[in-house]
């Protein structure tokens, strides 16, 4: 993956197909201490003890459709070449929480990437998922709920083709903001 | 505040495309998005599908998504569903081809055969 965004959407992607209805991603990037981290939290199945060590495992996956996962592993190895690591936490019926650590210094940190897209993909669905994403860099912070933009649209629903379009335009304005851009 | 008064007006067609549409006269796409997908760069496929359905302001045309469909090596896969239609399932798709397949395929109606790799029954 060229971007951690990717890596987000992947681990929504995991919350999604286990049935989440709430999700929560928190990124935080702290100078300070340089570090990065990305928590990704969900309200799903969750997974057994038994699974939950599997899940880093790049030769386990719960799909049927082949033998390997990879999308766990995959961040796992990103996040151990910069410096950190990833922790699962899960319970059955009471949802997963990921969460990645980097050193926001490192040289073979990816880029963050595109936000925008990447929620946008995320909410493209029939079934309707909150989902609220908070960034904080610095003093400076970017949130994004959902809920927030349904009770703006009423009926209307998030999975039309323009409301996407500015979801993904939105989140990149307030993602570049945060860096001090002014955004497109 | 100027992309809140722009929510505002795409709510505003949105809710008269609601009122004028009727059951099940809806377009449908569909882009997979296992890792295999997001690996192969289905979420920039997406994007380009959003923004050129922005762009044409086709309002009648659902974007959803689904999860690996065992066709890894054909990543990206699109699949657009025309009311009425049976479902066509393109392969290797970029976003340069998005915009195409919303061009022919969404608005005129025409299959680009060469893209093809599953058509569903008739």
């Amino acid at each position: 993956m060229e971007e951690l965004a990717l890596h987000i959407l992947d681990l929504l992607e995991n919350a999604l197909a286990a049935g989440a209805r709430q999700i929560l991603i928190t990124i935080e990037e702290d100078e300070d201490r340089d570090l990065l981290t990305i928590e990704v939290r969900d309200d799903g199945r969750g997974m057994g003890a038994e699974t939950l060590q599997k899940a880093l495992d790049p030769f386990y996956t719960t799909r049927t459709t082949r033998k390997v996962g990879l999308g766990l592993p995959l961040f796992q190895a990103t996040a151990a070449q910069c410096g950190g690591n990833v922790t699962l936490e899960s319970r059955p019926g009471q949802g997963t929480r990921v969460v990645a650590t980097m050193k926001l210094s490192h040289p073979d940190l990816p880029p963050l990437g595109d936000m925008g897209a990447t929620i946008a993909a995320a909410l493209s669905r029939e079934e309707p998922v909150e989902l609220v994403y908070h960034h904080r860099r610095g003093q400076k912070e970017f949130k994004f709920s959902s809920a927030w933009l349904q009770l703006h649209l009423g009926e209307v629903p998030l999975n039309c083709g323009p409301v996407l379009d500015w979801i993904q335009r939105y989140i990149n304005k307030g993602v570049a903001e945060l860096y001090g851009g002014e955004g497109k | 505040m100027k992309s809140l008064e722009e929510l505002q007006k795409i709510k505003e067609t949105q809710l008269e495309a609601i009122r004028l549409r009727e059951a099940g006269q809806k377009a449908k796409i569909v882009v997979g998005m296992g890792t295999c997908g997001i690996a192969a760069g289905a979420r920039e496929v997406m994007s380009a599908i959003l923004d050129e359905l922005g762009k044409r302001r086709l309002t009648n045309v659902d974007v959803t998504q689904t999860g690996c469909i065992g066709l890894c090596a054909q990543e990206p896969l699109v699949d657009v569903i025309l009311p009425g239609k049976p479902r066509v399932t393109y392969g290797k798709v970029d976003a340069n081809k998005a915009r195409q397949i919303v061009a022919q395929h969404v608005v005129n109606g025409i299959v680009i055969s060469e893209w093809v790799v599953n058509r569903g029954e008739e």
